[in-house]
């Protein structure tokens, strides 16, 4: 149905929308917009059919609907809020505007009859040419690799892959593609907005698993803070945390600063817990180690580069750096027996065989 | 509106885990029977906690692409879906015959319809059919061929033989092949001694699991000798102890298994129209069906 025919068609009961004001009045109707106020017939109505007041009504109840429906608030707050005048909007759309969704650039235009057509890509492929789709369910398998052809098992990560743009969307078929990247993230940032995300702090969460995962109740507070602090981070995670202990014992780990909540440990979370609950069983010991200054930074910088996801970025000739391979090669040709024991010292000393390499705790 | 919800286990360090399940719901999206498909995974995203929200419909029919009846139909998925009035013995299953049921969830004002695993639904049988039609490339078997249809086996799970033994007996009343037999990789009969249950030369092996992987791939192809490192392959079919082996892969991966996703919603109420027929005739089931 054209603007035209819906504005006639919706006369009688009336339009009460972003400043349009449709109603009937007297033998005619009144048609108002903050520009502009007229009294018309239903065919001098048709004639309003371009106003940008009109074409937006038209594409949000028309098009779009679903009123209370996430896909409407996400596509609503592509355009800036509800502060702008609908020219204003019109304006920005105009030559696209762009809003970020984690590592998204998700970009708004303005198309003929006040249609919006969408775009969708990393942020940092934004003006870059790249390889265009226009099936959102072509994005499960664009996405399910990083860069650097590693499985990305969080979608959530800050390891969004270049070079794909999603491009000529409807409004639907945007959602759809951004839910594919991040799934459930517009469900949840849209109860988030209207004040009832339900969200499940670790100890209801842990307390409800079984099986293997049953332990994860036993982790230790203090391993709580550190198990966040590993994984939940924005350098490892772009939902913002949301659930802490409990209701009333906040994490100190930072939420992170991400436009969607995280609304409970996630099966990432959880599963490592499962390794850090075991982990945090073991008591401390006393070994004793001979290492010079400069080996002890470098067993620093390899536990560093390794929890920061640097290896890669080291220079295989930058013998400066002490998580470089050859210095962590010769480190090991140096401290490290045959059996892999640093400085010789046997992890378990009271069943160590000197004959045999304690193979069974490695 | 109706919705359509795949779950499926999903996997954290295997990325193809999840494969056969994407590859079912696009089928059924094609077929146009519901106005929303949604895979969610208890290891990936969406979570089977988050999926329902993520749906517009009201009324939601829930299909586990999962083999058999047990903990995770029982247990997990139904607790993470927050269907919090479930009660396995509502399905009055004895292992292989869990239907569905028609339950609240918790977080969402909608009807949820959760129904049974894939694995035990009749038709499974005719998807194992379609495996080893797909795998030998033949269009029928007779007495010169024997089916193994290999499950994991009881470590945790009764139910799980059972739905093997449920599926060789039906496969065997049908009268497709001339031997089948239940094997297991944890339990007596074992796949690793396959050759000894049957006097065909040729035998099928179908093994009754969601998604190739670690079990699949590499176990059972050592298991029956069809290699000695699964990193060098094998041929289909390949020679052991003068017999062929046509070794399939998991049968969660056969295009047939949509049929069985929509027919379980089917079963649960769903109004689909001729999608059944229309997913038969797409995945290579129209004889299968006519065949029943």
């Amino acid at each position: 149905m054209s603007v035209a025919d819906a504005l006639v068609d919706a006369a009688d009961d009336g339009i009460d929308f972003d400043g349009l004001t449709v109603e009937p009045y007297r033998d005619a109707y009144r048609f108002q917009t903050p520009d502009e106020d007229a009294v018309v017939t239903l065919e001098e109505l048709r004639e309003h059919a371009d106003s940008p007041y009109a074409t937006n009504w038209h594409y949000w109840e028309r098009d779009v609907g679903g009123h209370d429906t996430a896909r409407r608030a996400f596509l609503r707050w592509l355009e800036g809020g509800d502060g702008l005048s609908v020219p204003e909007r019109y304006d920005a759309l105009e030559g696209g505007h762009t809003r970020h969704w984690g590592e998204l650039a998700v970009t708004a235009v303005l198309g003929r009859d006040g249609q919006r057509r969408y775009e969708v890509r990393h942020e940092d492929d934004v003006g870059e040419d790249v390889d265009a789709y226009t099936d959102p369910l072509e994005a499960r398998e664009l996405v399910k690799h990083d860069d650097d052809g590693r499985y990305r098992p969080l979608s959530t990560a800050p390891s969004l892959p270049h070079g794909w743009a999603f491009v000529d969307l409807d409004g639907g078929d945007l959602v759809e593609t951004v839910e594919y990247v991040y799934p459930a993230t517009v469900a949840n940032w849209h109860r988030e907005r209207a004040g009832d995300l339900d969200v499940d702090h670790w100890e209801d969460a842990a307390g409800r698993q079984t099986g293997i995962y049953g332990v994860v109740s036993e982790l230790p507070d203090e391993a709580l803070e550190w198990a966040a602090e590993a994984c939940c981070v924005d350098s490892q995670c772009l939902k913002r945390r949301e659930w802490d202990r409990n209701g009333d014992e906040e994490l100190d780990v930072p939420r992170g600063d991400g436009e969607f909540p995280c609304r409970e440990p996630c099966s990432l979370l959880v599963a490592a817990a499962r390794k850090f609950t075991t982990l945090e069983r073991e008591e401390t010991r006393e070994y004793t180690f001979e290492l010079t200054p400069e080996e002890k930074e470098q067993v620093e910088d390899i536990v560093d580069a390794v929890a920061d996801g640097r290896t890669d970025e080291i220079r295989e000739a930058d013998v400066y750096e002490g998580a470089n391979r050859y210095r962590a090669r010769f480190l090991r040709a140096k401290r490290m027996d045959d059996h892999g024991n640093l400085s010789g010292t046997p992890t378990y000393p009271e069943d160590h065989d000197e004959d045999e390499a304690d193979d069974d705790h490695h | 509106m109706q919705a359509l919800v795949i779950v499926g286990h999903g996997s954290h360090l295997n990325p193809g885990s999840s494969e056969p399940a994407y590859a079912h719901a696009d089928t059924i999206r094609e077929s146009g029977a519901f106005d929303e498909v949604r895979e969610a995974f208890w290891k990936e995203e969406p979570s089977f906690r988050n999926v329902l929200r993520t749906l517009e419909s009201d009324e939601v029919y829930v299909v586990p692409l999962f083999i058999s009846e047990g903990y995770f139909t029982e247990q997990v998925i139904p607790r993470e879906l927050r269907l919090d009035d479930f009660d396995p013995e509502d399905w009055e299953s004895d292992g292989t015959d869990a239907d569905h049921v028609t339950l609240d969830a918790g977080d969402v004002e909608k009807t949820i319809h959760y129904c049974g695993p894939v694995g035990t639904h009749d038709s499974m049988s005719d998807v194992i059919v379609q495996r080893a039609k797909s795998v030998t490339g033949r269009d029928e078997f007779g007495d010169d061929f024997g089916l193994a249809v290999v499950g994991h086996g009881t470590e945790r799970n009764e139910n799980s033989a059972k739905a093997i033994y449920y599926h060789a007996d039906r496969i065997r009343d049908m009268g497709t092949f001339g031997e089948v037999q239940a094997v297991f990789m944890d339990e007596d009969p074992e796949v690793d001694d396959v050759t000894d249950f049957f006097e065909t030369e040729d035998i099928v092996v179908v093994p009754l699991f969601v998604s190739d992987g670690f079990h699949t791939q590499e176990d059972i192809p050592e298991d029956m000798g069809l290699t000695d490192d699964y990193r060098t392959g094998y041929d289909v079919p390949s020679e052991v102890d003068g017999h062929r082996i046509w070794y399939s892969g998991a049968v969660g991966t056969e295009p047939l298994v949509a049929d069985v996703v929509l027919e379980r919603a089917e079963d649960a109420g769903a109004p689909v129209g001729d999608a059944v027929e229309a997913v038969r005739e797409r995945t290579g089931g129209a004889d299968a069906a006519a065949g029943d």
